[in-house]
């Protein structure tokens, strides 16, 4: 076992003993936010672990390295990576009792980089997460309608056809970018601001203002709708899908296994990476909602429910995904194998019915066979299921484009529409708590807020300046600036604090003291298998992950796909290089909050050399006799 | 087709008018036409009248699946009767009769050819007046044979979709504007209460602190001793000592 510790003089100092903690909590009873019950605080775990991802990142993962066989390495890296450090991060906040910038800069003063740069990242991503919750508002206020507005193109100037852009692609690929982004072709192209999307925008802000007002009091009293309901609308979409035709097709398609992508690296970095950004981790936000529990909360049982609540809500999500995903692939099918049936009697004068699928290919042989000059000049579709099955099933392309295809199919179209949008929208407002949560506190510990300024104020310019800064996603170019910090802000960045988390806690506040703590905390040391992944597997697990990741972006040409009608494989979207001024700011957005981490540290090293040096004095020694009327003579 | 259009074989031009012939047109403009008793004739007609032709499909199973009707001659009437409704609706044309309408190449798909006759039959109705008299009608025509646009398609006749509704106010902006409006009143009940209650904690402790200043503008006093007189005295007499006159009782 590695017994290293790094030197870490005044420790004892900075963290309140063992012995204070029971007294400190009483204490703080009063000042310091508490939760209600034991369901708020696992309900906001589980609300602020499972998100968006969980549903549109976690199937198309499962489907494309090997369907079932993907379970296996998801669910070895979640017993690895994902259990350890949940249960670090909540026994550590338990412990401390404060958010993450006070807990890292508890354990050293060095290190509140770590925090700073957990700030850094939930403000980054907190910025574009709510303008996804804005776009799925949208399409909710567009839902209360029949027919939906998405089933239909629009009619050109004259009323004779539809749309040029729209006939050309889809009417769903139209209304996403066209009626709803208003996407223009490359970044450069900023547009001007789109005022239903400002109005949505708007919207989501305030709703996340009116429940994250005063912190953990509000939160968790939304969080009994917004965490339990997506379970519900999922259960009532897997009924449903069930029942539809094709959907057996869709979960045979996502759960067969290819046991030869074991073999892939790729796969095991991007389950991996998959349950490191499921969980949260490194945002803050876990630490400091646990900081809010008892002393003696049991941390370790917490984390390993919420463990498997997520890994479960991954593989349940993916299921009802993936049934409809197989009636709207049948349906296209079906589709398609009808128009080119079409195409055969109308070219043949042949009577309806005589063509079937069954009989479609012996047909075309006769009619080839029968007048080859005017077959010749038939043009057929190629229907492949395993091309429907497998397009477009990934981010926001899977919500706003497959699966509102697949809902404008089924009968009462508009209540599936608002079920499912209603349960995007908790997905994402209950994972933008956390994402508060990581910076509100922060702020508070740095001292920088006056400490009069009550709590509501505080949320309220946060929610305001974050509110003003994503007006940017609002502009014709806003989704491409979203992609671009989804992949560099919450990937870098989020592998690197996780590393420190780790590393600081298990060599620099020292692995024994925090297994005495645990022992404090919940009556029994933690096992073996806390000691050998917080020692040795996890932290080598990170290290990898992260290397990797950053061999790739290095490596990877920065490219991106637009949509642009004057594209000659249009609907296919191009992949244009990014201008060179976007390298900049990938730096500024994945840079920043790595080099918080070693900046702060430099930093405080100068300035304790600075003041060794200059203006601190040592206690004057004095010698001080006894003197019963209080002269003090020095 | 008119009798006297050259014709190089006719064994007796009224066969044409009795409808007892089927006529192809083919793209150069030539008509062939099959006698039922399997004479075949042909002639050279001008262009135009084989670009005034316009094929018609229709697809009645897929329509209407097991209610489908057959095709047959008296549905064949029908059509004619609808064209011709269509063209007499057309301000120059009031005069248009079924028997003006000419259907030819009647197949299994369901699908033929029509042409549409002007009163004197000797020349065919020019595309365009055709189209547009088809157009305003369409609904009709669907409805006569319970098909739509796409059950029932005249191959060059573009169809005239209908706009989808449209409603004065949109209705996400209604939707919008309600949850807003609960949000906003949400948001001010919330900050009220939270004033309210930040001013009910200030007065609580600040009254305390009130108190405690007035005690302490009057004497300051450490141990039960006052402190004052501990100054004054310069340190000389210890008032913490109970003097031993005082402490015991006089004698």
């Amino acid at each position: 076992m590695v017994r290293l510790l790094l030197p870490n003089p005044g420790l004892e100092a900075r963290i309140p003993t063992l012995a204070e903690l029971e007294s400190l909590e009483k204490q703080e009873s009063s000042s310091r936010p508490k939760w209600d019950n034991k369901a708020q605080y696992m309900l906001t775990c589980v609300g602020f672990c499972v998100g968006l991802g969980n549903v549109w990142r976690f199937p198309y993962l499962c489907q494309s390295h090997g369907g079932g066989a993907f379970m296996i390495p998801f669910l070895i890296l979640l017993v690895l990576e994902g259990i350890p450090l949940l249960h670090l991060e909540f026994a550590i906040g338990q412990r401390l009792r404060k958010g993450s910038v006070g807990v890292w800069s508890s354990i050293h003063p060095a290190l509140k980089g770590v925090g700073i740069a957990s700030m850094f990242v939930s403000f980054m991503v907190g910025l574009y997460y709510n303008t996804i919750i804005a776009w799925v508002m949208w399409y909710f206020f567009n839902s209360f309608q029949d027919p939906l507005p998405w089933s239909q193109c629009p009619l050109n100037a004259n009323q004779t056809g539809y749309v040029e852009e729209c006939a050309r692609s889809s009417s769903v690929d139209y209304y996403w970018y066209r009626e709803t982004l208003n996407v223009s072709t490359s970044i450069d192209d900023s547009g001007s601001v789109q005022w239903w999307i400002l109005l949505c925008l708007t919207c989501a802000w305030s709703v996340l203002y009116v429940c994250t007002i005063r912190g953990i009091e509000t939160t968790g009293k939304a969080v009994y709708v917004t965490s339990t309901l997506p379970y519900v609308v999922l259960t009532i979409f897997l009924i449903r899908g069930l029942t539809l035709k094709g959907a057996s097709s869709g979960i045979i398609f996502l759960f067969t296994p290819n046991v030869t992508e074991l073999a892939n690296p790729v796969t095991w970095l991007d389950a991996g990476a998959q349950v490191f950004y499921s969980f949260s981790l490194a945002f803050g936000g876990l630490i400091s909602f646990s900081s809010y529990n008892s002393v003696h909360n049991n941390c370790e049982m917490d984390s390993v429910i919420v463990s498997v609540i997520n890994g479960f809500t991954s593989v349940y999500a993916a299921t009802v995904v993936y049934s409809i995903i197989g009636f709207r692939a049948t349906e296209r099918f079906d589709d398609c194998f009808s128009a080119n049936i079409l195409t055969l009697i109308n070219g043949f004068d042949l009577p309806e019915g005589n063509v079937t699928q069954e009989n479609f290919a012996e047909m075309q042989q006769w009619c080839n066979a029968s007048n080859p000059a005017a077959y010749a000049e038939l043009k057929f579709q190629t229907c492949d299921m395993n091309t429907f099955l497998s397009e477009g099933v990934e981010g926001t392309g899977l919500a706003f484009i497959v699966f509102t295809e697949a809902i404008t199919r089924m009968p009462a179209a508009p209540l599936w529409s608002v079920l499912f949008f209603v349960m995007l929208f908790c997905l994402g407002l209950s994972s933008m708590f956390g994402n508060m949560e990581g910076v509100v506190v922060p702020l508070q510990d740095l001292n920088v807020i006056p400490k009069k300024w009550p709590k509501e104020l505080l949320t309220g310019l946060i929610c305001l300046g974050t509110y003003l800064l994503a007006l940017v996603f609002t502009l014709n170019s806003g989704q491409y600036w979203l992609s671009l910090l989804d992949r560099y802000a919450g990937s870098i960045p989020l592998l690197t604090v996780a590393f420190f988390e780790m590393f600081s806690v298990v060599y620099v506040y020292g692995i024994d003291r925090f297994n005495r703590d645990i022992e404090f905390m919940i009556g029994h040391k933690p096992s073996i298998f806390w000691q050998v992944t917080w020692r040795v597997v996890s932290p080598l697990l990170m290290l990898t992950i992260f290397l990797f990741f950053l061999v790739i972006s290095v490596n990877e040409e920065l490219v991106y796909s637009v949509w642009n009608p004057a594209y000659e494989e249009f609907p296919k979207s191009q992949k244009v290089k990014y201008p060179n001024w976007v390298y900049g700011v990938v730096v500024v957005v994945a840079g920043v909050p790595c080099l918080a981490i070693p900046g702060f540290a430099i930093y405080k090293l100068i300035r304790n050399r600075f003041r060794r040096a200059g203006d601190q004095q040592g206690l004057v020694g004095a010698q001080s006799t006894v003197s019963v009327n209080g002269d003090v003579r020095s | 087709m008119s009798p006297s259009r050259k014709i190089l074989w006719a064994p007796n031009p009224s066969f044409l008018e009795a409808g007892k012939s089927t006529i192809k047109v083919l793209a150069d403009g030539r008509f062939s036409v099959w006698h039922r008793k399997g004479v075949t004739m042909s002639w050279m007609g001008p262009r135009e009248d084989a670009e005034n032709a316009f094929k018609v499909r229709l697809s009645l199973r897929t329509a209407l699946g097991d209610k489908a009707y057959a095709w047959d001659t008296n549905e064949e009437y029908l059509f004619k009767a609808m064209v011709a409704f269509s063209m007499r609706r057309v301000p120059n044309r009031e005069g248009t009769e079924i028997s003006h309408v000419l259907l030819c190449n009647v197949t299994q798909r369901v699908s033929f050819w029509f042409v549409v006759t002007d009163p004197s039959r000797n020349h065919t109705l020019p595309a365009v007046e055709v189209q547009s008299a088809i157009r305003m009608n369409r609904n009709r025509i669907n409805n006569a044979f319970f098909l739509n646009d796409q059950t029932l398609e005249f191959l060059r006749i573009p169809a005239t979709l209908a706009p989808p509704t449209d409603p004065s106010v949109p209705i996400w902006i209604i939707i919008f504007g309600v949850i807003f409006c609960i949000v906003i009143v949400a948001t001010m009940l919330l900050i009220l209460s939270g004033i309210r209650q930040h001013r009910r904690k200030n007065k609580g402790p600040s009254e305390m602190e009130d108190t405690e200043d007035k005690w302490e503008n009057t004497v300051k006093i450490e141990n039960g001793i006052p402190c004052d007189p501990l100054d004054m005295k310069g340190g000389h007499v210890n008032d913490a000592f109970v003097t031993e006159d005082e402490r015991l009782t006089p004698l």
